[in-house]
This record gives structure tokens, C-alpha cells and sequence, in this order.
């Protein structure tokens, strides 16, 4: 039973609710593997697939959930257009409750809309990724990719490598790892880690050679071209230099080391394309797991709401 | 008409008096300070045991948002809040709709609030054509209109001889030029302090530095130039250093500080709501360490002011995406409620030094003539009673906005009797 | 709490199901056992293996988990989300007869959520239910082919079936609803 009628994230999760989650995701994985991969339990509930940012996989991901789910789903792609034109978040959301939909999985671009709309909109919200802040269900697909192939959280070394400042998939994952006791290193050039980032837990360094060493899980964060603007780079030539991740630098790591990126990839940036598709990547299962942590956060957050919440 | 407060205990740094007297006003001037003086005709108001008669307050930093800008405030509204507050003067800055850069813009401002009729209101203009930062605005004609100091406010002074010019220019008419320090590439688009609070909710930072190496140089350019600076809205820590330092060398450099800065720290940006655009202000609310700083640098004379700030915004835009919110809080009425309760009450600073840093050093450095009790002077009077209790309700402000994280607040301190050029503007409970 | 059903009753009524399932449907033939979450899959397992003991053929077995179909589900307050357990049906139901095990029969709506769960994973030829004990108070119109034993109840009581699997022991007892 989860304790808000909200998913913002992994910050309003304990460790029980992070368990149960993961665990009902077990079971809606089973549905992918039937021949009628749909099951009647939000029969009648609307869902509404809010993106203010552009997303192809997210976005398709939560509509397969849905639909699995057979939820009424509508997605709506907020061109920047119309927010230039002046209307504001909540505005545009309130037009859509006319729809009444019960629940709201949300992209947007600036850390705490989600918040926002959770403290004065009537739907639950989900959110799929706030500006810098946090993007709870890829946190959640993470661990529980991590947990299919270790079997556990708690004690492993897990290394996240990249664009620490800016990555709301950085905070959401060290949140999490951290409430499930796994022993998390963050690892990046100075000018993009965050202030203050032991406090969040985390052993920082800018050696990805210590970060990697002994590793059970290697987490690649995407760098992105434009921040050679803000000075924070020089190029992307040198960040692959000094922090990309090629089968020699891997080899620091255990054997049975697992290689994750939440994508999309910039391949020869962050991650060399040799470790990308090797044997030790574990990608591609990301991206279907989840659809089954999508699932499994929707069916709980759907039974809350019917309490009259 | 006449009108006498009696028995009250009267501070006024300026005339270093600190005792019960009696104060007799007369034609809008103060005519008398004695004790037992007799009513003879006139209106007599009866002090009640505990409060405290003062220079009326002023409050060297506020935005009343006319010309351009009053679905957030107009002069009427502002004045009326600012009375309510204790105030009996406002300087008000030039980040107006158009930019008061102009005499005509100053003298809208004069007469509309002459029609209000209340507080009394100096402009600020700005040290730029449009506060851009490119080209000198006619300061004299400013001057001369009746503005007390200049400032682009809401934007730093950026080319150092920009600055530089305005330094010399002005210290021919005497008058401060105050700078919003902040440096735009370090600032660049930041939205809350740069700290631990900041980066766990993904938000971008304003690290102290920003602040304190643009007053640096202002301090350095006080001293180029013998003009005066006034430090606006000061935050960080190392801003303090600069100030000190400045001044133990004999630079004319005075400084600033808002309540929110020695009240709050970024932990709000988290507690008791995340996200709230309600404690969103430029500087932002910053450390323990930097608030702690604040209230020491108010204790040992290195602050000389404590001004508002106050900036309403209209709810509509408030209620937006924390990055989307515009900057600022209005403060005219928390701010002696929060100065009792957080530094008097706490024994941080006294009562006389709370005077000094809310009247008569404002006063001082715009070269008013209130600041003082002393006999002839205008019968400006903020009468306060520090040990009544009070509940912040934002509903209830007379501003025309409400955006205050101090909602729900009970504090220990309040004005009660606003007088201005003789006139009971406002009362409290009335 | 009075005991309704000792260890071995259950035992023989279970041994006499299988014997029932046998004569039915003449032989193991196309038979499958599927077992509804919880108490219901270690039923079918044992039927399995009476089935086996008797005949000697293997007759397979799976669990099905009906949470996602139950109607209460997002209907009103149920108490704690109801835990989502894994189906686990590793043979094709197409054509086949199967044979849904549960351990109570009461009003009917779990076994209607199992039929509609079944259906989504393919196309039965038939479907028999079995039940270890059937309680009354039907709310639709369903029936159950094989049952271990008919106890009256009333609406205030409950009938606990405690299997070794689960509970340690192996009883059925009727509890009043106020005694807890």
C-alpha cells in the first residue's frame, strides 16, 4: 500500500513501499508473456500522458502500461508553442480535468511542476521525469533490472557515471539505492557535480577508474552537446577521454558487472558502442522492465485513489 | 491642530534620548519633548506601558510598482501598507513600467502619492537610461526632480565604469548610488541559492559569490572615487568581509539587509513545502551560516539598514513552476513584527540600535529630514509596542499582493500608531 | 472455534474428488489443474498427486493469480491493496479441460474473476471447478462440480481452511465473524 495518492518520488518512498512496488512488477511482468497481454483492472479509469518535454520512449512505455492495464489513455504533447502563448501549467491542466482523469503521469521541464499540480489539481500525479529534480520510475525500473539480475540492492557497488548536475535520474537512482542499502559512487568532471553531492550519500569522485573498481552495477548518465555552452565541458572528444566507458576501463569491474544507461545513448560520448551492445549490457531489458514497474505503479496508485482519497 | 502623546518611553538615537516624555505635536512638527507637559487643547493620545515612541520608520527599499505595474501594487495601496507596517517614508525604486529614469516619471510618482496621502514617498531613479546599463541617466535633473539616491535595482550596475561614472557623478549632488551586486555570469540563470537544498531538488544556483564579488568591486570603486555606495539586499556571508573591510578604510560604503535574510535560510526551499515560489526572492535566502552572519553583522554595526525589499507580485504569477515564478516577497508589514521577535526579543540587538537601523540611518543616507524627535522637526512618529502578539495573515495585508511566506506566523512585535507630518495615518485595531 | 474438517477427512474427501474427477471425465486425457491463489494451488497439487497415485499419469499443474480481474478491486475500500502474486500456467490451456481448484466456494465472484483470467490465456474446452468446501450464499450464478464438503453457514461466520503448506496444519474451521 503506497502512503501518498502521488507518485513525485522516490523521496516520498520508504523502503517497504520501494519492496512492494518492485515485487507487484514481478507479477505484471507475467503479462507480457501471455498471448492476450491485457488484464481488466483499470477498466474505465482515464489516464492522460501529459509531456511537456519530448519523449519517445517514456511516453510509449507508460502507454503500453496503460493499456495492458486497459486504462483509457490520451497523450498529449504540449508543443513549447503553446506555452509561449502564455497559458500557464495550470491552465493547461485544468482544461483537462474537464476530462476528469484520474490519473496525470506528467514530463516537464522545470524541477517541482509536478508538485505544483499535486498540491491543486483533483487527479493523482505521476511524475515522469521534472526538469533536474527526479524521475522516480526509471529510478524504479533500474532496481528492479539490478535486482533481477543480483538478486538484491543492499551491499552492491554501484557506480553512476556522467552529467551528475543535471540528471534528475542521477537523484531519483541514489535516492533509491541509498534507502535500499546499496553502496552508491557518483562520478563525473567538477563542473557537473552538484553541490555538496556526499551529503546526498554518495562517495564522489572524479575518477572513473575508482568509481569502477570492483563494481557490481555501472550506470552510464547521457551527456548532452549543449554543455559545452555553460563551460562545463570542452568537448565531448575530451569527456570521452577522461570518463567514457570502453571495455578496458570495465575491466576494473566484477565479473559479473551489470551495464546500465537510462537512454537515449550517445554512443562514443559516454559509453563506447563495444560495452553498449556487449554481453554485459543490460540495456534493452531496461526498456521492458519498464512497462512492468509502470504497471505495477499504476495499479497501486489506482486502488489508492478508489479509497476516496 | 494639536496633538500630544503622553507617557510613552521615547527613543531617538539621533537626539541620544532613551525615557518617558511626553510629545507634543503641533502644525505637523514635533513643538515639544518634556515631561508632564499639559494638554492645553490638544488631542491627547495615552501611551500604554510597554511602548515605545519613535522616529518614524523608514524603509530605504521597496517597489511600489506604478507606473506600469499595478495589478501587483499602485502607490495607494503601497502607502497604505507601508503605514500599516510603521512606515512614515518609503524610498521606492526605478524598476517601474517605464523605468523612472526621467523626471517625468519621478514627478507622476511624487504627485500620485501626495494624493494618497500617506506615507511619504522618495523616488529612486536609475543610474541608466532604462536601467540597460548603457548610458548615464540625467542625474541632476533626477536630483533636482526630488529623487534621493539612484539605482538600476532588479539588475546590477555591470560595466565597472558605468559604475565608476555614476560614483563621481553623483558625489557631486551628494547622493548614494545603490547597486543590486550581483554578477550576471555567475548568476546566469539561477533561481535559488546554490546549496545542498537547491541541488537535491534540481533546482539551479546563485552561489554567494555572485553577491559578494560584485560589491567588491563597488567597494573598490567607492574608493576610487570618494563617491558614497549603498550595499542593496545583502545575503552572503562574504559580502559582510568586503563591507568591513570597506569601511575600516574609510570608504563611504553603507549596507542593507531585508528581514527575510536574517529570518530564513534555504531549508525553506524544502520545509515546510517544496517548491513554494513564496520564499523565491533575488538574492535568494541562503545558508544557516549566511543568515547567522546577517544578524551578527546588524549587531556590530557593519549593517546600517534593514529594508523590506518589498516586491509584490500578483498570486496568478506566484503560482506557476518554481523556475517561471518571479522573484520577491512583500515585507512592509513583517518587517517589525520580525525584527522584535527574531533580534530584539532574542537579545541580539536593542531597542535603540532596532531604531537606528530602521530610521535613523536610512534617514542619514538619503539626507532625510525625518530620523529624529528633535524639536522642529516634522512630526513623522512610529509608535511601537514590542510586546504585543500578532498572527501574520496574508489575506489581511493592506499590499495589494499577498505573496509572503511569513502566513500563519505568530510573532512578538508590532506598530501600533503610525503618524506622519502630525496625522494619525494609521492605528492599530482600527 | 469449532472444527469442522480434521486432517484426515480432508485427506479422504480430496483422495474421493480425484476418484470423481477420473470417472467424469474418463481418464486424464486433456486434464489440467489450475489452482487459484492462495490456498488453491497446494489443493491442485495434491489432487495432482492422488490423480497420479490412482492412475499414474502426470497431470499438469499451475496457479493462477486473480487480483487483477476481482470487480471489488477499485470499487471501495478493500482493506490494504490486495497483494499481486505471480500466474504461473506453464502449459497452453487451448482445447484442454481444466480443472479450477479453489479451497472455499462462497459467492461466486472469485471463481466469475478466474474464468475471466482463464479466457484471457487461451480457449478451454472445458472448464469443471473444484472446491474443498462450499459455504452457501451464492451472488452468481455459479456452481462447483466436485466439492469436499457442504457447511451451512451464515453471513457473520467464516470458514478457514489451514492447509500444512501455508498454515502449518491441515483443518477447516468456521469462526464467527466477532471472535477474531
Amino acid at each position: 500500500m503506497l502512503r501518498s495518492r502521488h507518485l513525485l518520488g522516490i523521496a516520498d518512498l520508504d523502503p517497504g513501499e520501494i519492496e512492494e512496488i518492485l515485487d507487484t512488477a514481478e507479477a505484471m511482468k507475467e503479462i507480457a508473456a501471455r498471448p492476450i497481454k491485457k488484464v481488466p483492472t483499470l477498466r474505465g479509469r482515464t489516464v492522460v500522458n501529459l509531456f511537456f518535454e519530448p519523449s519517445t520512449r517514456t511516453r510509449t512505455s507508460f502507454e503500453v502500461a496503460e493499456k495492458r492495464l486497459s486504462a483509457d489513455t490520451l497523450s498529449v504533447a504540449v508543443a513549447t508553442s503553446s506555452v509561449s502563448k502564455g497559458e500557464t501549467l495550470l491552465d493547461t491542466v485544468r482544461n483537462l480535468e474537464a476530462m476528469a482523469p484520474d490519473i496525470i503521469v506528467m514530463r516537464h521541464s522545470s524541477s517541482g511542476a509536478p508538485h505544483l499540480l499535486a498540491r491543486l489539481c483533483r487527479s493523482a500525479i505521476v511524475n515522469a521525469g521534472d526538469g533536474m529534480h527526479e524521475h522516480p520510475t526509471q529510478a524504479l525500473l533500474d532496481a528492479f533490472t539490478i535486482r533481477e539480475h543480483k538478486k538484491r540492492l543492499q551491499g552492491l557497488k554501484v557506480a553512476i557515471i556522467g552529467d551528475l548536475l543535471h540528471s534528475r535520474v542521477l537523484r531519483s537512482n541514489v535516492q533509491l539505492l541509498g534507502k535500499m542499502g546499496a553502496d552508491v559512487w557518483a562520478c563525473g568532471p567538477p563542473t557537473l557535480m552538484p553541490r555538496d553531492l556526499p551529503r546526498f550519500g554518495v562517495t564522489a569522485t572524479t575518477s572513473i577508474g575508482s568509481a569502477v573498481e570492483g563494481a557490481d552495477v555501472v550506470m552510464m548518465l547521457r551527456i548532452q552537446h549543449e554543455r559545452m555552452h555553460g563551460h562545463y565541458i570542452p568537448s565531448t572528444r575530451e569527456y570521452f577521454e577522461l570518463f567514457g566507458l570502453t571495455p578496458e576501463r570495465l575491466r576494473g569491474a566484477k565479473d559479473d558487472v551489470i551495464i546500465m544507461h537510462p537512454g537515449p545513448m550517445n554512443r562514443g560520448v559516454e559509453i563506447d558502442s563495444d560495452v553498449a551492445d556487449g554481453p554485459y549490457s543490460v540495456i534493452l531489458e531496461q526498456v521492458s522492465n519498464g512497462v512492468a514497474v509502470r504497471m505495477a505503479v499504476l495499479y497501486l496508485l489506482a486502488g489508492h485513489e478508489a479509497e476516496g482519497d | 491642530m494639536k496633538l500630544l502623546l503622553k507617557g510613552g518611553r521615547v527613543v531617538d538615537p539621533a537626539t541620544d534620548r532613551d525615557g518617558e516624555f511626553d510629545v507634543l505635536i503641533e502644525n505637523g512638527t514635533i513643538a515639544r519633548l518634556g515631561r508632564s507637559i499639559p494638554a492645553d487643547g490638544a488631542d491627547v493620545l495615552p501611551m500604554k506601558a510597554g511602548w515605545i515612541v519613535s522616529p518614524g520608520l523608514i524603509d530605504m527599499h521597496v517597489h511600489l510598482r506604478e507606473p506600469g505595474q499595478e495589478h501587483k501594487e499602485t502607490i495607494a495601496t503601497g502607502v497604505r501598507s507601508a503605514v500599516a507596517g510603521g512606515f512614515t517614508a518609503v524610498a521606492c525604486m526605478p524598476n517601474t513600467d517605464p523605468v523612472n529614469d526621467h523626471p517625468g516619471i519621478t514627478e507622476l510618482i511624487l504627485k500620485r502619492a501626495a494624493a494618497a496621502n500617506l506615507a511619504r514617498v522618495y523616488p529612486i531613479g536609475a543610474v541608466s537610461i532604462g536601467s540597460r546599463g548603457e548610458q548615464l541617466a540625467e542625474l541632476g535633473a533626477q536630483a533636482a526632480a526630488g529623487c534621493v539616491a539612484f539605482s538600476d535595482d532588479g539588475r546590477p550596475v555591470v560595466p565597472a565604469l558605468l559604475m565608476r561614472r555614476a560614483l563621481e557623478y553623483s558625489s557631486m549632488l551628494d547622493v548614494p548610488i545603490i547597486d543590486h551586486c550581483e554578477d550576471p555570469s555567475l548568476k546566469a540563470d539561477g533561481v535559488a541559492h546554490e546549496g545542498f537544498h537547491a541541488a537535491r531538488l534540481g533546482l539551479r544556483g546563485i552561489p554567494g559569490a555572485a553577491e559578494s564579488i560584485m560589491l567588491e568591486r563597488d567597494v573598490s570603486l567607492a574608493e576610487l572615487t570618494g563617491g558614497r555606495f549603498h550595499a542593496a539586499h545583502m545575503s552572503a556571508r562574504q559580502s559582510l568581509r568586503a563591507v568591513r573591510d570597506g569601511k575600516a578604510r574609510g570608504v563611504k560604503v553603507t549596507s542593507e539587509v531585508a528581514p527575510h535574510h536574517f529570518v530564513l535560510t534555504d531549508e525553506c526551499l524544502e520545509s515546510p513545502v517544496r517548491y513554494d515560489t513564496n520564499v523565491k526572492m533575488n538574492p535568494p535566502l541562503r545558508e544557516a551560516a549566511d543568515r547567522d552572519a546577517m544578524i551578527e553583522g546588524l549587531a556590530d554595526g557593519t549593517i546600517d539598514v534593514i529594508a523590506t525589499d518589498h516586491a509584490p507580485h500578483h498570486a496568478d504569477e506566484k503560482l506557476v513552476e518554481f523556475d517561471r515564478a518571479p522573484f520577491g516577497i512583500v515585507g512592509l508589514e513583517t518587517c517589525v513584527p520580525l525584527v522584535f521577535d527574531r533580534l530584539v526579543h532574542t537579545g541580539r540587538i536593542g531597542v535603540r540600535r532596532a531604531i537606528e537601523l530602521l530610521s535613523t540611518n536610512p534617514a542619514q543616507i538619503l539626507k532625510l529630514p525625518g530620523g529624529s524627535l528633535a524639536e522642529g522637526r516634522p512630526a513623522d512618529i512610529t509608535v511601537l509596542a514590542p510586546d504585543e502578539t500578532i498572527e501574520i495573515s496574508a489575506s489581511a495585508l493592506a499590499s495589494k499582493s499577498k505573496n509572503t511566506p511569513f502566513d500563519g506566523w505568530r510573532l512578538q512585535g508590532a506598530a501600533v500608531l503610525t503618524i506622519v507630518g502630525g496625522r494619525v495615518v494609521y492605528q492599530r485595531g482600527l | 472455534m469449532p472444527q469442522v474438517m480434521d486432517a484426515d477427512r480432508m485427506s479422504r474427501a480430496l483422495t474421493r474428488i480425484a476418484h470423481e474427477i477420473l470417472e467424469r471425465n474418463r481418464g486424464t486425457s486433456e486434464l489440467a489443474l489450475v489452482g487459484i491463489r492462495r490456498r488453491g494451488v497446494p489443493l491442485a497439487r495434491r489432487i495432482a498427486s492422488a490423480l497420479r497415485d490412482i492412475n499414474g499419469d502426470d497431470v499438469p499443474t499451475g496457479a493462477l493469480d486473480i487480483t487483477l480481474y476481482r470487480d471489488d478491486l477499485m470499487r471501495q475500500p478493500v482493506g490494504p491493496q490486495p497483494v499481486l502474486r505471480r500466474t504461473e500456467i506453464p502449459f497452453s490451456i487451448d482445447d484442454r479441460r481444466i480443472l479450477l481448484v479453489d479451497d472455499v466456494l462462497y459467492t461466486g465472484r472469485t471463481i466469475r474473476a478466474a474464468l475471466d483470467a482463464l479466457i484471457d490465456f487461451g480457449r478451454p474446452r472445458a472448464i469443471q471447478l473444484i472446491v474443498l468446501i462450499d459455504r452457501g450464499h451464492r451472488e452468481l450464478p455459479i456452481k462447483a462440480d466436485y466439492v469436499g464438503k457442504n457447511i451451512p453457514t451464515s453471513p457473520a461466520e467464516s470458514v478457514q481452511v489451514r492447509l500444512i503448506e501455508i498454515d502449518g496444519v491441515d483443518e477447516v474451521v468456521l469462526q464467527n465473524a466477532e471472535a477474531s
